[in-house]
């Protein structure tokens, strides 16, 4: 191809590209600072939520753990996808 | 208000049949006209009960107006106005029609006020759908609509056999709230979820829904699953089976969008998803549960279509859809692109758009009820939608690798459709209030705070950090994932195959083993009776008399005996 690679392709730019994502990160924590969370669960001894950054650990892990269960799954569950061309 | 009850799903549906004849720019505004007259009375038919109409010694009530029967109305008849605008340059007539009738059933169920008008709308959609998915004309498709119809069948099966049970039991067969505690209505129950998704029969959406034309599974994704949202809403609140059922629904969504590659069908595992939150609410049964799966049904009609609109626009302009020959379309796409980028923001409840005001209902009715679990999994699935929808599918169709693609925009009415959707996404996002108006509760809740703001970006936020910290386990393979549909499409096929060989057999054995007895007798036959068998030689005349003079001897021996 001749044309010049898009900027997001371009291999320099990768650790910009991170750096962002991390500072964007940072950005939504930094509210954790200055607000208090209520506890959501009405009637419940449950109090995780109101610590710090609950909802951004909470994402990522168990993002993290559908994640890891699908390739998991995907162990037993994938197959070609010409499994049903007969 | 207009005191003659015209049904508005009739309006489109008989409408639809014009639409063959027109031609040029009378079709244009039959096609965006139908909708919008359907939508207007939706709105001014008073409909409130009033004359029944016989039918085979039955009332029926087939133009029965509710507050969230007109909600569902109203935006299947946007939905149908954009479609109808998305497909049309492109769609077949048979496609247009259709799904006029389609979207037009839709509305006559959310407008029937007994049993048995519903059931005939409903049968009408199934029809109304399977052509739809044949209309596009392939093999694949035709095999599609096939399975879908059988599916489809069967619901249709257990909902009327409910429908009967219940009337000879109660004699009453208005649509009203109802106990899954008899027969009849527990038919019912699974009838309906047979068409909302849920398990064991989920495989369906995903197996049909993607094989149809670009346009045609932007009408599928609509009407079918949310009809039997707003069944279930109306028929079934509160039952709380339908919180678990829904929470399968979620999970079973996101791990097998997560392992799909075909980017339809990626929308299509996340149509489950979504409609797992809205039956998980209504099995939680508060006014603000309730709310909360209208609205989402509302607002996911609208965004999960600007999704498959703006897939079905890659798929026309590249004929690929597999996620593995995708990616980096945005350099040439980019209006797809952003619409895609809209809708899927819009799915994962991304603050100011329509998710994040109608989602938020359904968690904090869980959390208002502390059910602690729920809300957890709920949280969680929350997540899981930005994972494997918000993120998953922008990224792989319009970012990841540079495909080499370089396909133009779609058509202009394609385009039109995205921005008018894109538009909705955006301002019920802003401006919940009207739509929170037309809910079938009153609303007391405000989306905007700033702890919930704060809470949902760090949601998703890291929940995309997820995503892209592990991408390396999410590399696209050229697979499918099994699911129920094996048992119908495979193993019963297999069993069918076997015992028709084993059948065919039997049988030739069976014949092989008759033939040769009748072989045997004939034989038999042929040694006694044949020219030289023992019984066809000529007998000499004294041998005759011998044994007539034995016979005699014998008659007079057993007279004087």
């Amino acid at each position: 191809m001749s044309e010049k690679r898009h900027w997001l392709y371009r291999k320099e730019n990768l650790p910009k590209l991170w750096a962002l994502q991390i500072l964007i990160l940072a950005l939504a924590l930094a509210p954790e600072f200055f607000i208090q969370h209520h506890a959501h669960v009405a009637g419940s001894d449950f109090r995780l939520d109101t610590g710090f950054g609950f909802f951004a650990w909470y994402g990522f892990v168990t993002c993290a753990l559908m994640v890891v269960g699908a390739k998991l799954l995907g162990i037993f569950l994938k197959r070609e996808d010409t499994y049903y061309d007969d | 208000m207009i005191d003659l009850a015209l049904p508005p799903g009739l309006v489109l549906i008989l409408g639809a049949f014009l639409i063959p004849q027109s031609r040029g720019k009378h079709r244009t505004a039959l096609v965006l006209g139908l909708p919008v007259l359907a939508l207007a009375l939706v709105w001014l038919v008073s409909g409130n009960g009033g004359a029944g109409i016989p039918f085979m010694g039955l009332e029926l009530d087939p133009v029965h107006a509710t507050a969230a029967g007109r909600l569902f109305a109203t935006v299947f008849a946007i939905m149908a106005f954009a479609g109808g605008l998305y497909a049309l340059r492109q769609a077949s007539i048979l496609e247009l029609v259709a799904a006029y009738v389609y979207a037009g059933s839709a509305i006559g169920v959310t407008f029937a006020g007994d049993l048995v008008t519903l059931f005939i709308y409903w049968e009408l959609m199934a029809i109304g759908s399977t052509l739809v998915i044949f209309a596009a004309g392939t093999d694949a498709a035709g095999r599609a609509a096939f399975r879908y119809a059988l599916i489809h069948l069967l619901g249709g099966v257990l909902l009327m056999a409910g429908i009967v049970a219940h009337g000879v039991d109660t004699g009453d067969l208005s649509v009203q709230a109802l106990e899954p505690d008899s027969l009849g209505t527990v038919l019912m129950l699974i009838g309906i979820l047979v068409n909302a998704g849920a398990p064991p029969l989920s495989a369906w959406i995903a197996d049909a829904y993607p094989e149809a034309s670009p346009s045609g599974t932007v009408f599928l994704s609509a009407f079918t699953t949310k009809t039997a949202v707003f069944a279930l809403l109306v028929m079934f609140p509160g039952t709380e089976i339908l919180i678990w059922i829904g929470l399968y629904m979620v999970f079973y969504g996101i791990i097998y969008a997560l392992l799909e590659n075909d980017m339809r069908r990626i929308l299509a595992y996340s149509i489950v998803n979504q409609v797992g939150f809205m039956v998980c609410a209504i099995g939680i049964g508060t006014e603000l549960a309730l709310n909360g799966a209208a609205a989402h049904a509302f607002a996911h009609i609208i965004y999960k279509a600007l999704l498959l609109m703006s897939a079905g626009g890659v798929l026309m302009m590249t004929a690929r859809r597999k996620c593995t020959d995708l990616g980096g379309l945005f350099q040439t796409m980019p209006l797809t692109a952003i619409n895609g980028i809209i809708g899927a923001l819009a799915i994962s409840a991304f603050p100011f758009t329509s998710g994040f005001v109608t989602k938020s209902l359904e968690t904090s009715a869980a959390a208002n009820e502390g059910l602690l679990v729920v809300w957890l999994l709920l949280l969680a699935a929350s997540a899981g939608v930005f994972l494997h929808a918000g993120i998953k599918f922008p990224w792989f169709v319009f970012f990841q690798k540079d495909s080499g693609l370089r396909p133009a925009e779609p058509p202009k009415n394609m385009l039109r459709a995205m921005w008018l959707f894109s538009f909705l996404c955006i301002a019920i996002g802003l401006f919940p209030q009207p739509l929170y108006a037309l809910l079938p509760y009153p609303v007391d809740y405000q989306p905007y705070t700033v702890g919930h703001l704060v809470s949902q970006f760090q949601l998703l936020l890291f929940s995309g950090f997820a995503f892209f910290v592990l991408l390396g386990l999410m590399k696209r393979t050229l697979t499918i994932s099994l699911d129920f549909d094996w048992f119908y499409r495979r193993f019963f096929h297999g069993l069918a195959l076997d015992v028709s060989d084993r059948t065919s057999q039997t049988r030739a054995d069976l014949e092989q083993r008759g033939r040769a007895r009748i072989g045997r007798l004939i034989d038999n036959l042929y040694a006694h009776h044949g020219p030289h068998g023992i019984l066809a030689r000529t007998w000499p005349t004294g041998s005759m008399v011998f044994w007539v003079a034995v016979m005699l001897g014998c008659s007079l021996l057993l007279y004087f005996l």
